[in-house]
């Protein structure tokens, strides 16, 4: 029998202090000691309408784990994870938990919900660092290719969960990395590298093999890949194209797009001395968005020691779409939220150099289309920050390579691959989509989810040819 | 991994090396671009493919030993490879239905421009080639231009080979002999192609520029190659790299280039002192 824990309040989690993190790029959360863990996991009362495991994209056994994490059996526990996921110890740090399985979960009624997340992490973390490697087994070959395009959190997971079930899997990458947003975009100090690098090779373990430098829209066509005999192909190459505001003074020397600035920063690895790949060392920053992406690169901006950073951000603290988390730490560590600010030029001195940006204030309307609260123009609310770098992050707009080469690939107007809706197919036959290139710019979790669905999907269908 | 299979010295600055990349050559074409790393940890450098043959799966790369990024790619030798290389990237040039065309290079983007001269050549347009280099120590690929050209203009600053002058006046002095040209194609340092555009645009010909600005991902990812074509934001790697160059920003093109500047210089003086030491 296992005794719940009825406090009321989540378990807290050690960090890194705010004044020592500003000054590194090491992972901020420290993750909960054993005890914590098991302390935390005797919270979730086992409730019989799990209704955290519906509200889970990639459909984890959540209070299957928990309940091993309460018993001490952390193998155990790990072992209902990676029924579910591939990428556990991402998950558990990236996942927008508030708006998916704490959202929903009973004990936050009355309190905190259960931190799920941390718990999962804590799971991954003790299996990586503990864990007996049971190396699974490869599973004996049924001798059907599949290629999937991108190695970023979907494609890696389709190509984990069709390894598993038998088939020879070929992942194409763009990048020299394997990883994609998840080596690229967000930062070492909200998920190491280290533990990405572990997760992509147990799925190379897996039989999976990984082609990097390979741009499929360019080096090769999506009809290359059926002519060299795959049966399928799961498309799942990411968000891209970095959007701009359209206002003047965007092409300054210290204007970034989100893209390019942590690009520089996590795969080029840019904060480190011995790297060869330069970046603004700023003394000011203004960042233009409010989500992920946008906490990410004013953080990293502020530990490359820029002393005073900004969010601007068009409406309110509580419509930032980033993860509170991420929102509570960026406050911690000192960045400066303008929230119901919108940028109207950025400056420039006779060099071409960035000075500063001109903003003005918004006040929310009524709820547009979306069913968000649209900002509206304060008339006469100018003012101006002060700063040598902009950054922009304002979303992305999915890349044009594949669906200019692909004929018979619907697409949108705005450029996402059309898919049925319901397990990535496109409108072409033995062609999956999932991810940011069908949903435009969305969470690691989310890409997963598709992944996963498009890996039962395709062994469905190549599955019946067998039958057939 | 990239094996190096040929590596040449075409002058003092200016290295030509023929890499095993049978995915790339398979799919090349004038006008496209590669992005490469020398080694682990190098800085992701785009290079315009030279010359490519599918058959024997390889392609050529000329580029000028600028930074530590070329440097490094440099210091490799025939048998050793090179870490990362991708592409075909970009679109490849349009050279369909030309009948008269001059190609404009300048310094090492001549070795750009050849391969676009020889397709054109090869479709049987009528090719005009004017290159131009620094000085006599500078020049390359003369006897390659002449191959594909029915009329060749060389040019130095100083004169110490062909004739004495920029590139442009030996344009103006071909265009006012009366050649109707369908369009102008020139590749070259930002600043030539600027003042290629400002002659041709006098005489109203179409003019083709290829854009080579900082980058990172080369696929459109990181927007680090944005332009300003036309008034509207367009990225070198996805878009171009060529460009209507009547309709290019070139002074913003210029600064942008600038942005890295102290840091590339900082880097190769390091990397200088760093090939210094293993040499002695």
């Amino acid at each position: 029998m296992i005794k719940r824990n009825m406090e009321p309040r989540v378990t807290a989690m050690p960090t890194q202090p705010a004044e020592v993190r500003c000054g590194n790029f090491e992972e901020v959360a420290l993750g909960y000691t054993l005890e914590m863990a098991v302390r935390e996991a005797q919270r979730c009362l086992n409730c019989k309408h799990k209704p955290c495991v519906a509200a889970c994209p990639v459909g984890i056994d959540i209070p299957g784990f928990i309940e091993k994490v309460a018993q001490g059996d952390i193998q155990g526990a790990y072992h209902v994870l990676s029924q579910s996921t591939a990428l556990p110890a991402v998950c558990g740090r990236v996942c927008p938990q508030e708006n998916q399985c704490e959202g929903v979960c009973v004990r936050g009624i009355k309190g905190d919900s259960v931190g799920i997340g941390r718990l999962e992490r804590f799971v991954a973390d003790w299996h990586r660092e503990h864990g007996t490697r049971d190396v699974m087994e490869k599973p004996a070959l049924n001798g059907r290719r599949v290629a999937v395009v991108g190695a970023g959190p979907s494609g890696l997971t389709c190509a984990g969960d069709l390894a598993r079930k038998g088939y020879s899997v070929t992942v194409y990458e763009a990048l020299h990395m394997a990883g994609g947003v998840l080596v690229y975009g967000i930062p070492e100090f909200r998920l190491p590298k280290a533990i990405v690098k572990q997760e992509i090779d147990g799925l190379i373990a897996l039989g999976v093999n990984i082609q990097t430098d390979v741009v499929v829209g360019r080096t090769l066509s999506v009809d290359d890949l059926f002519e060299m005999g795959y049966e399928a192909v799961f498309i799942g190459s990411g968000a891209g194209l970095p959007r701009f505001m359209g206002i003047p003074g965007e092409s300054l020397k210290g204007v970034y797009s989100a893209n390019e600035y942590l690009t520089r920063i996590n795969l080029m690895k840019a904060y480190d001395q011995t790297s060869r790949t330069p970046i603004q060392r700023s003394h000011s920053v203004a960042v233009v968005g409010g989500g992920n992406v946008a906490m990410d690169a004013a953080r990293c901006a502020k530990r490359l020691g820029a002393e005073r950073v900004y969010i601007v951000y068009r409406r309110g603290m509580e419509q930032l779409p980033a993860r509170h988390e991420e929102v509570e730490h960026a406050q911690e560590e000192g960045i400066v939220f303008r929230t119901l600010a919108s940028p109207l030029e950025v400056m420039g001195d006779e060099n071409g150099w960035v000075t500063g940006m001109r903003c003005q204030q918004m006040t929310l309307g009524e709820p547009d289309a979306s069913g968000r609260r649209s900002p509206v123009v304060m008339e006469g609310s100018e003012f101006y920050l002060a700063v040598d770098t902009v950054i922009i992050a304002i979303g992305t707009s999915p890349n044009p390579l594949i669906r200019q080469t692909t004929a018979g690939l619907e697409t949108d107007r705005h450029g996402c691959i059309v898919t049925n809706g319901i397990d990535g197919l496109t409108s072409r036959p033995q062609v999956y989509a999932g991810g940011d290139v069908v949903t435009g710019a969305a969470t690691v979790i989310l890409a997963m989810g598709a992944g996963k669905q498009a890996a039962e999907a395709i062994d469905r269908e190549l599955s019946a040819k067998d039958k057939a | 991994m990239f094996e190096i299979l040929e590596k040449q010295a075409l002058n003092q600055t200016v290295t030509r090396i023929c890499v095993h990349a049978p995915l790339v050559a398979r799919k090349a074409e004038p006008g496209q671009f590669v992005i490469l790393r020398a080694k682990e940890n190098s800085e992701r450098i785009p290079l315009t493919i030279a010359e490519y043959d599918r058959e024997q799966g390889n392609i050529t790369l000329i580029f000028q030993v600028m930074g530590a990024g070329t440097l490094e790619i440099d210091s490799l030798g025939v048998g050793e490879h090179l870490q990362d290389l991708v592409g075909p990237l970009g679109k490849a040039t349009e050279t369909e239905g030309r009948k008269k065309v001059c190609v404009v290079g300048g310094g090492v983007g001549c070795a750009i421009a050849l391969p676009i001269a020889k397709k054109l050549h090869e479709q049987g347009a009528v090719v005009h080639s004017v290159i131009g280099f620094r000085n006599q120590a500078l020049v390359i690929l003369e006897d390659a231009f002449r191959a594909i050209s029915d009329e060749l203009r060389v040019m130095t600053d100083d004169g110490s080979h062909g004739e004495k002058g920029l590139v442009t006046t030996a344009l103006e002095t071909l265009i006012n002999a009366g050649n109707q040209y369908d369009e102008v194609i020139t590749i070259g340092p930002l600043i030539m192609m600027k003042f290629v555009c400002l002659v041709t645009k006098k005489y109203g010909i179409k003019t083709v520029v290829s854009m080579n600005p900082i980058m990172i991902d080369g696929t459109g990812m990181c927007g680090g190659c944005r332009l300003t074509v036309g008034g509207e934001i367009k990225f070198a790697c996805v878009d171009g790299p060529d460009f209507d160059g009547h309709q290019v920003d070139f002074d913003e093109a210029l600064r942008r280039g600038e942005m890295y500047r102290e840091f590339e210089q900082h880097e190769r003086e390091t990397a200088c002192k760093l090939f210094d030491r293993e040499v002695r």
